[in-house]
Formats: structure tokens, sequence, C-alpha cells
């Protein structure tokens, strides 16, 4: 029995060392943004809140969040557009080539971003998408159709068929019963489901790295940050990142998890 | 007629943006690899297998490619030897707040690539906080230097940021196993290791399987870790392909890498779906 509780022991002890790992560097980046010095050496002699003053008036930085939060809202409301009806089709009807179009949404997710970057970069000017912002808004919307798709199908299979039924047995017109009745009902879903593709987008890297010019992104500006040798400044950024993106994330977990 | 296109309607616009901006882009390095470059690294269009020749009569294409697959190997054991403990924990021993500690493993999934990479750089640098630390424990006196800017620094942030992503599949195959056949494992005096050996593992097998390439597939892809925490001599076959497409300007070749690149992860892929196939029949054997 004495075996028993020693093995015992070393499964949790093993499993909160790696819990630990998974969030010690987290830590260390929120615990480090409060350090006066400009090296990150231990221990912390002086706490202050300078960084997050440098970090205001970083007219650079500011700009890239200007430009990542436009990106993720016009990306994210194009994915949903195409992806809703085409997920409530999805879900409505069988037809030929379904299986095909399940996989094809999922490629920029299960392929790697790098050869889906540079196979952007060689073919979006071909059909008229310059090398720029736009560039990466558009390719940004191909991933996202990706989660809207599988969120909103995810979704759609949950609801109550009967629903649509007693719309339809009252009258309502289909574009009536979508609007009035699916609509509504799949509401947190989509507030969920937006919510995760502002955070992807806001953190996306692989595909924007190809096609961006001139103006950077969030991640890309601490990219460059991170080049330029490190400075504390990127500690205050990425903690708040942190706090917005952990937060919109467990909001959406909650939301979808509601009927 | 009318619902058939009302139908298709509502998929239509989905259909045509897959097309246009992740099909076709997919279809044009295909046949980009098939192209020439002259001498000014201009890329001419044209039906050629040079790109391939090249790819496959360089070490530093070829043997990248393999060197590449090896760190993916180890990064994959490594997570999966991580999760374990974790997934099993979680799974058997956490009796309160399960959906917390779950979501605690899921979480990092969605924390930015960048920060996470970033935290590596400051804990193992130079004057970082795993050098400051050492020499303050007076464990070392001066600073290690391979700790940052190496192949080990890669690999750690690897093993970091794709932890998250093969726990979950396995927690998910220790979550499966129906609890009775554990206890009729105990009760038929088998001890806890032996239990784990012959029943948790063979069953938790495809999970791990599917986790386990998860990390490697990500590792073959990814080109960050290396350009943000490696060495000089740190050279994963990503950024390889990053390069043709960048500073040496050579897209057919860039292109040819690339589809190698896929063409070996499909065959992880089918290999791992296989395998996995091959060791769910033990879940039905059991019945």
């Amino acid at each position: 029995m004495k075996s028993f509780s020693i093995k015992n022991f070393f499964v949790s002890f093993s499993a909160i060392a790696v819990l630990l790992f998974l969030y010690f560097p987290l830590a260390v980046i929120v615990l480090f943004s409060f350090n006066a010095d400009t090296v990150s050496s231990f221990p912390i002699k002086h706490f202050s809140l300078k960084w997050y003053s440098v970090l205001f008036s970083d007219v650079e930085l500011l700009r890239s969040v200007g430009t990542s939060i436009t990106i993720a809202i016009i990306s994210t409301l194009i994915a949903l557009i195409i992806g809703i009806p085409a997920a409530y089709t999805m879900h409505k009807y069988d037809f030929k080539g379904k299986k095909l179009i399940d996989k094809i949404v999922l490629m920029p997710i299960t392929l790697p971003g790098i050869v889906t970057g540079v196979a952007m970069l060689s073919f979006f000017p071909f059909v008229g998408v310059k090398i720029s912002l736009t560039a990466v808004a558009f390719g940004h919307v191909t991933f996202l159709c990706a989660i809207v798709v599988t969120q909103m199908l995810a979704r759609f299979k949950r609801l109550d068929p009967y629903l649509e039924q007693a719309a339809y047995d009252l009258g309502a017109t289909p574009s009536a019963t979508f609007f009035k009745v699916i609509l509504p009902n799949i509401k947190t879903a989509i507030i969920g489901c937006v919510l995760l593709c502002l955070v992807l987008s806001m953190d996306e890297i692989p595909v924007t790295f190809f096609l961006i010019a001139g103006n950077n992104t969030l991640p890309l500006e601490i990219y460059a940050m991170m080049r330029r040798g490190i400075t504390p400044e990127v500690n205050a950024i990425s903690t708040l990142i942190f706090i917005f993106s952990t937060a919109a994330i467990l909001l959406s977990l909650k939301l979808n998890k509601e009927k | 007629m009318k619902i058939w296109f009302k139908r298709y309607l509502l998929l239509m616009p989905l259909v045509i943006w897959l097309l246009i901006f992740l099909v076709f882009p997919y279809c044009y390095i295909f046949i980009q690899s098939f192209f020439e470059t002259d001498n000014f690294g201009k890329t001419i269009p044209g039906v050629s297998l040079d790109s391939y020749k090249r790819a496959f009569s360089n070490s530093l294409y070829i043997g990248t490619i393999f060197r590449t697959l090896m760190y993916a190997v180890l990064v994959a054991i490594i997570c999966i030897l991580l999760s374990l403990p974790l997934a099993y924990w979680i799974a058997f021993k956490v009796k309160k707040n399960k959906t917390f500690m779950y979501t605690l493993i899921a979480l990092p999934l969605w924390v930015s690539y960048i920060i996470r990479a970033y935290a590596w750089k400051i804990i193992l640098g130079r004057e970082g906080v795993l050098n400051t630390f050492f020499q303050w424990a007076h464990i070392t006196d001066k600073p290690v230097e391979y700790f940052l800017y190496s192949t080990f620094s890669t690999i750690v942030c690897l093993v970091y940021i794709l932890t998250p992503f093969v726990a979950i599949p396995i927690y998910t195959a220790f979550e499966q196993i129906p609890k009775s056949l554990i206890e009729a494992a105990k009760d038929l005096g088998a001890g806890s290791f032996t239990t784990f050996r012959k029943v948790v593992f063979p069953l938790a097998l495809p999970g791990i399987i599917s986790g386990g390439t998860f990390a490697l597939v990500l590792t073959m892809g990814d080109f960050l870790s290396p350009l943000l925490l490696g060495g000089p001599n740190t050279l994963f076959i990503s950024n390889i392909v990053q390069n043709l497409f960048g500073t040496s300007n050579d897209r057919p070749l860039g292109s040819a890498v690339g589809i190698l690149i896929l063409l070996l992860i499909f065959l992880i892929i089918a290999i791992a779906a296989r395998a996995e196939k091959k060791y769910s029949s033990l879940k039905s054997d059991a019945r």
C-alpha cells in the first residue's frame, strides 16, 4: 500500500511540474513587465509601471495595434458572411462534394503555415491582390473560414430540428425562418466564434509574414522589436495581449457551451 | 431547379473564395516547382525537373529535410512524455474542477505564438532569468551561453508550444477508457503500473499517436521558433523555404522544397492514420 501512494505522489508531482512548465514562461513575462530594469535579470530589484507608459507613447506600436484590429474586424466579418450560410447549407443538405469542401476548408489549419504563406505570396498577384494589408486580410479570411464553418456546423447540429419545422408550419418563408428563428438561436455561438476569430487574426504570423508590405501588424511589430534587441516594452505589450486574449477565449468557450 | 439553385447560392461564396485564395495558390506552387530561373533569379515558366534535381542532389535541402524530421521526432517524443503524466493525472486523479484543469491545458494554445516564443528569449538569454538565477544561487559563476540562440532553445520552445496539442488528444483518449476496465484489472490483482502498461496505455495508444503526429507535422512546418531562438547553425527546412522566397529569391526551388515538405507530411499523416486504426482495433477486441 505504501509503494502505491509513492507512485501516486510521483504521478501528481510530474503532472504539476508539467503544468508549471506550461505557465512558468507566461508568469515570467507578466512579472518582468513590472521590472524597472532594462535587463530581465533575477531577482527583480525595483517594480515599476515604466514600461507600460513607454508602450503607450510608442507611435509605431500603437499604429500596429490599430492595423491588427482593423484587419481582424474586416476579415472576421467577411469570414462570417461567407461561412455561416455555407455551414447552414452543409448542415441542412447532403450533396456531392460535401466531404471535399469539409477537407479543403480545414487546409489552412492542417497544412503547414509556411507552405500556405508562400503559396498565397506566389498566387495572389495573379488575381489582382497586391502584396499588402489587403492580401493579409484575404489570407486571414481564408483561415478564419475554417474556424467559422467548423464552429457553426457544430452549433447547427445541436439546434432543435423542430424549431425550423414549426416556423415553416406557421407559414414563415425560408429567409424569415433563417433571420427570425435560426439566427436568434445561434446568436451566442456567433459571438463566441467572433471572439475566437478576432484573437486568432490578431495573433496570426505565418501567413501575414509573407503577405505584408510596409505597415506591420501587431505580432510582426513585436517580432521586429525582438530582432532589434530585447526591450522590456515587449513584456508589457505581451502582458496586455495575454490578458485580453485569455479573457476573450474564456468568454468564447463559455458562450459556445450555452444552448 | 429553383431550390437546387438557392442551396448552391448559399454555398457558392465560400467555395469560390476557397478556390481562388486557397486551392489555386496550392496548385500554383505545384506548377511553379517545375519552372526555371535564369541567371538573374527571374522565374521562367516551363516544365523542368531542375528544381527537384537540385533539391535531391544538394545536402542543404534533402539533408535539412531529414534533420528537421529528426528534430520533429525528438520534439514529438518529449511532448508525449510530458503529456502522459499530465493527461493521466487530470483524467484519473483530479476529482473536482476537471473542466477547469482541462481549460488550463487548452488555454496556452490560444495565447499568441510570438509571446510564447519571446518568453523563452528572456528566460534563456545570456542575462536572462535562468542564467542570472543560476549565478544568484551560485550554481554557475558564468552565464551559460548555449541556452539561447541554439538548437537547444529552438527545441525547448517547440516542445513548450506543442505540448498542449499533444496533451489534449491523450487526455481525450484516457477519458474514453471505461473506468470498469481499470477496476477489473485492479480486482484481478494488477498493480497500478501493470494496469497502466497493460490496460490504459494500449487503449490510449490511438490518442497518443494522433497527439504525436500533431507535434511532428507542426514542427516540420514551423519557421518562427528557429528564426527567433535558433543559432547560426540552427537550420530547419521551413527556414530554407522562407529564404528561397525571400533573400535567395529562387521561387521554383522554394516551391519544390515546399512540395517535398507537403509530401512528407502527407506520408506521416497516412502512416499515423493506419497505425491509429490498427491499435484502435484493440478496443473492439476488448469487448
